[in-house]
């Protein structure tokens, strides 16, 4: 097995390696950026279809070297980090090829590019952090990668709302740097290890241990847009189409999610933290972002701002199936991970479509937008039903996984809040699919001369991103599957090892 | 005597530590004969001078700490130069730093010969160099002075090189500031050899009692006279304008290695001469905080770029002292290491970024920190720079800025002292602030009249700060390794005797 020990860096060094090229390449050189771009992603894609199937194959990777005394970076390829590196991997190849189609033409695309792979690399790296010093690393650099591409159009608005996205995460990212600081302190080790690390810590000081447990959950519960602390997603909308729907699938407010799946069970493992006595105000943070950010995007008329606050909502679903401590619920917010992800990512970028082609960028504005696009259209209504909850879409499959570890914890009242949030979902989707196949035209925007046609590069992403919400759902029980994989992952967790 | 002692004794086929000081002072003089070929003269020094580091830290790395008694005539009468992992570290970051610095200058000195003037720049460095070198291999307190005058005077040389009302005012300041802090400095070695006839820190530190109070005294005024020196709040007053006026690779020069050499001085006298106390670390750690924060307020206000980097400096020295009294005079056997690190951070990422606000400024053809948003050209490849050395002054990961503020922070949590730990997180805030001011600007786009021009191509003068700033993060990665070097010799095996009541 050491022949290839240092796939976790290969699968790094992809985005990592590849981005200081494309900030060398001139402006002009679209081709080969274009190239570089899709070449590196696909190889990505590749090289984490190896590393999954070797992985399920029990292979476990490990890449570490020491930094600080004691304090090691360290690259760990186990079957979660493979969840959302097969994630990221897909997305980031799709998301490429439209962003390609997107900025055709646009100012200062080595940059944006650049920034981009920076920010794959640093979800990635997330992704495959061993140690949450690593982890914290990484994190850093995501923030500080996805700034320069909330920023991109460099107006007053856009930079208003960097600023405040600045604001949020770095605050984010000092407050998970003191409680890494402080577990390292503590504990002596920043290990990510199944089923966690802090069982003594918690005997002999269980008073400090729950306020790391908080300080850690209000680090990460930023970026993952956890409430109170959310205020800043809905106002980096203005960033453009591509980098919106990357930043609300896979890299931001996935990567606060993902560290919270790592701080409760790798860090302080279920079981402790269920003993602690923690899990409880997180499972009501999380159903009250769920409530709040459905009711929030009932109220708002700009699609991206409602789209932005459903995924407030939505994400928080998977901070809910964490806390509810039972294990069917896990394989439901383990589930979601991913199948948000693929809803999510149709929306935004359908959403960008409407924009470009149409201009259309409110609800309101949507009328017969159906006839005009239909492909784009097809998708997000796909994606959009999904995130409802119709079987047999993917949103179904997670719902139906919390609502019965729901049930399974002794906690009915997840089922009420769950049919209670897919009510307000439907509430503020159905609206948008009603519009769009059998509003009226007349209201809607003549298309104006001079608008960019959309071309396949920006037509296809969404339509391929649909079939896989499809697919995720119908095909649940498949071997890879990302359901399938995430039992996998559960039975890690929850299982004590046979002595 | 120390086996540390012991080993440097032996015969060495070249004395490094002499080729190190040598090679800038007679560099300085050639240069100064012959200003034409002065800037060939001082690469060639500067180039000679990192070979000899290497060379030194290599040996010293391999080898163990090293010491040899200059022509033969040891302490107390001769001169000893002594390098263990501390001096090799200040040795190495000096040598690189200042290459990287000399690379800008001649770049920048090939694109604009008049302002560079490199017939003054070249001897002036090469001195400020040769004393800086001397000053880290010196084992008494007479040669330390004498070094810190070569320094003084080679670094107010370099502030008013520049020219212009402003720069010689403020090069006057500074100079009144050096020669007090010098005399302070002086007025204390004076006493210390009154009372124990040799200046010899080994040796001295064997004679030293604590609890001395005359003794108390006289090293209250040597520590006031190196406060005055590095600019510890509040004696600050002269850096920021004597900094900011500069030529950009000078003020380089000024806040990456100028100060740190008194700085560098604090920790030596801090290991022979004073057993820290509660007291004393408390007023060092506090005189810190207020500098972070007063210079993080006073850089929020600056309407000038490399005013606002000058005053990140005076922040960043306090960031230095409060990691030396992170965890208490207990902690000082370990927390001089947070400080190293952390000199080192500084003295790599602010030599980037002023560089970097030099190339901004000749690009963009001012410094207004308003205006630089209304500026159809953008250096993109500076701003880069500038945002990287930003990212390690404030101490994000992986840069060696984090590791630094990673083990103070670390040693303040697990000796207990949460106010230290607090008040770095707010100097971070105030830093955070500071330096987007400047970057928020690189960014935006619609209020210059015209098309901007991002990509001007790469200039040859980006290259040096460019590499400063990745160094940031390569040194960062490799902070456990410098850690290890910094234990050779055991700088500060002294401290912890102290402490513990077991004088040797």
């Amino acid at each position: 097995m050491t022949e290839v020990v240092l796939l976790p860096v290969f699968i790094l060094m992809t985005s990592l390696g590849v981005a200081p090229l494309i900030f060398a390449l001139p402006e002009r050189a679209a081709g080969w950026r274009t190239a570089l771009n899709l070449g590196a992603a696909a190889a990505k894609v590749a090289l984490v279809g190896w590393l999954s199937w070797k992985v399920a194959r029990g292979v476990i990777y490990e890449v570490r070297f020491t930094v600080l005394p004691g304090l090691e970076f360290k690259l760990q390829a186990d079957p979660l980090a493979v969840l959302f590196i097969a994630l990221s991997a897909v997305l980031w190849l799709i998301t490429t090829v439209y962003a390609v189609g997107y900025l055709e033409k646009g100012p200062h695309r080595s940059r944006f590019f650049g920034f981009f792979s920076l920010c794959v690399a640093a979800t990635t790296g997330v992704a495959l952090a061993g140690n949450l010093f690593t982890f914290l690393i990484f994190y850093e650099l995501l923030t500080l990668a996805t700034y320069p591409l909330v920023v991109h159009r460099g107006t007053a608005a856009a930079l208003r709302a960097g600023r405040i996205y600045l604001i949020y995460t770095l605050c984010g990212g000092l407050v998970l740097l003191f409680g890494t600081l402080w577990l390292w302190v503590l504990a002596g080790t920043t290990d990510f290890v199944p089923r966690g690390v802090l069982a003594d810590v918690v005997a002999d000081a269980p008073v400090q241990a729950r306020v790391l447990f908080f300080v850690l959950i209000a680090g990460l519960g930023v970026k993952a847009a956890l409430f109170p602390l959310h205020a800043w997603l809905p106002i980096a909308m203005v960033a453009p189409a591509p980098v919106s729907a990357l930043l609300h699938a896979v890299a931001v407010v996935k990567a606060g999610a993902f560290g919270i799946m790592r701080v409760v069970y790798e860090v302080f493992g279920i079981d402790t933290a269920q003993a602690l006595g923690v899990t409880a105000p997180l499972v009501a943070v999380a159903a009250v972002t769920i409530l709040y950010g459905s009711v929030r995007a009932m109220m708002e008329d700009d699609l991206k701002r409602r789209l932005a606050f459903s995924t407030v909502s939505q994400v928080s679903y998977i901070t809910l199936g964490v806390a509810l401590a039972s294990p069917i619920a896990a394989i439901g917010a383990l589930a979601h991970l991913i199948h948000q992800g693929l809803m999510k990512i149709t929306m935004f970028l359908a959403a960008g479509n409407l924009a470009e082609g149409l201009g259309v960028k409110s609800v309101s504005q949507m009328n017969g937008v159906g006839r005009k696009m239909p492909g784009t259209m097809v998708a997000f209504t796909l994606a959009l039903l999904a995130m409802i909850g119709l079987p047999p879409l993917a949103g179904f499959v997670s719902k139906w996984y919390l609502a019965s570890g729901g049930l399974a914890a002794d906690q009915g009242w997840v089922i009420a809040l769950l049919a209670g949030s897919s009510l307000l979902n439907a509430l503020y989707f159905l609206p948008i699919v009603h519009r769009a196949w059998f509003g009226v035209e007349s209201d809607a925007p003549a298309r104006v001369p001079g608008r960019p046609r959309i071309g396949w590069m920006m037509t296809a992403p969404p339509v391929a991103t649909a079939t896989l919400v499809l697919v995720a759902g119908i095909f649940a029980n498949a071997p890879f599957s990302p359901l399938e994989w995430t039992r996998f992952i559960v039975a890690l967790e929850y299982l004590e090892p046979q002595p | 005597m120390t086996p540390a002692v012991m080993d440097g004794l032996m015969p060495h086929l070249i004395d490094w530590e002499v080729v190190a000081i040598m090679a800038p002072l007679l560099g300085a003089l050639a240069g100064l004969v012959m200003p034409r070929a002065a800037a060939g003269i001082g690469i060639a020094a500067v180039g000679l001078t990192t070979l000899a580091v290497a060379a030194l830290s290599w040996a010293v790395t391999t080898q163990g700490a090293r010491m040899m008694a200059l022509g033969g005539w040891g302490a107390p009468l001769g001169i000893d130069l002594r390098a263990d992992g501390l001096a090799v570290m200040m040795l190495a970051m000096t040598a690189g730093v200042g290459l990287c610095i000399s690379l800008s200058a001649l770049a920048g000195q090939r694109a604009r010969p008049a302002a560079g003037r490199p017939g003054v720049f070249w001897p002036l460095w090469l001195l400020l160099l040769a004393g800086l070198n001397g000053a880290y291999l010196s084992t008494d307190l007479f040669n330390l002075y004498v070094m810190l005058e070569v320094i003084s005077l080679a670094a107010v040389g370099l502030t008013v090189m520049g020219g212009g009302a402003a720069a010689l005012r403020a090069g006057f300041e500074y100079l009144m500031a050096s020669m007090l802090g010098a005399l302070l400095f002086l007025l204390a070695v004076g006493f210390v050899y009154l009372r124990f006839g040799r200046l010899d820190l080994m040796g001295l530190a064997d004679l030293v009692t604590p609890g001395d109070p005359a003794m108390a005294g006289v090293l209250a005024l040597m520590l006031v006279g190196l406060a005055l020196k590095t600019a510890l709040f509040p004696l600050h007053w002269w850096l920021p304008a004597a900094h900011a006026s500069a030529t950009a690779p000078a003020s380089a020069l000024l806040s990456a290695l100028v100060v740190k050499v008194s700085l560098y001085i604090v920790l030596r006298v801090g290991q022979y001469l004073v057993p820290p106390t509660e007291g004393l670390v408390l007023l060092v750690g506090l005189a810190g905080g207020a500098a972070m924060i007063w210079g993080g307020i006073q850089a929020l206000r600056a309407e000038r770029l490399k005013l606002l980097v000058a005053w990140s400096t005076v922040a960043q020295i306090g960031l230095i002292f409060v990691a030396f009294a992170r965890s208490g005079a207990a902690g000082t056997a370990e927390s001089w290491k947070a400080a190293a690190l952390l000199m080192l951070a500084h003295a790599v990422a602010k030599a980037a970024m002023f560089l970097a606000a030099g190339r901004i400024k000749d690009e963009v053809g001012h410094d207004e920190i308003a205006r630089l948003d209304r500026s159809p050209v953008r250096p993109t490849l500076a701003q880069f720079t500038f945002a990287l050395a930003a990212i390690s002054l404030i101490g994000l990961p992986p840069s060696i800025g984090f590791a630094g503020k990673w083990l103070l922070m670390e040693g303040a949590l697990a000796a207990g002292y949460w106010h230290w730990v607090a008040l770095t997180f707010v100097g971070t805030l105030l830093s955070v602030a500071v330096f987007s001011r400047v970057m928020v600007p690189f960014l935006r786009f619609d209020r210059q009249r015209g098309p901007v021009g991002e990509h001007q191509g790469w200039a040859l003068a980006d290259a040096p700060p460019l590499v400063l700033a990745l160094a940031s993060f390569g040194l960062g990665l490799g902070a456990a390794q410098i850690l290890t070097m910094l234990e050779v010799g055991e700088p500060f095996a002294r401290a912890t005797g102290a402490v513990l009541g077991g004088a040797p």
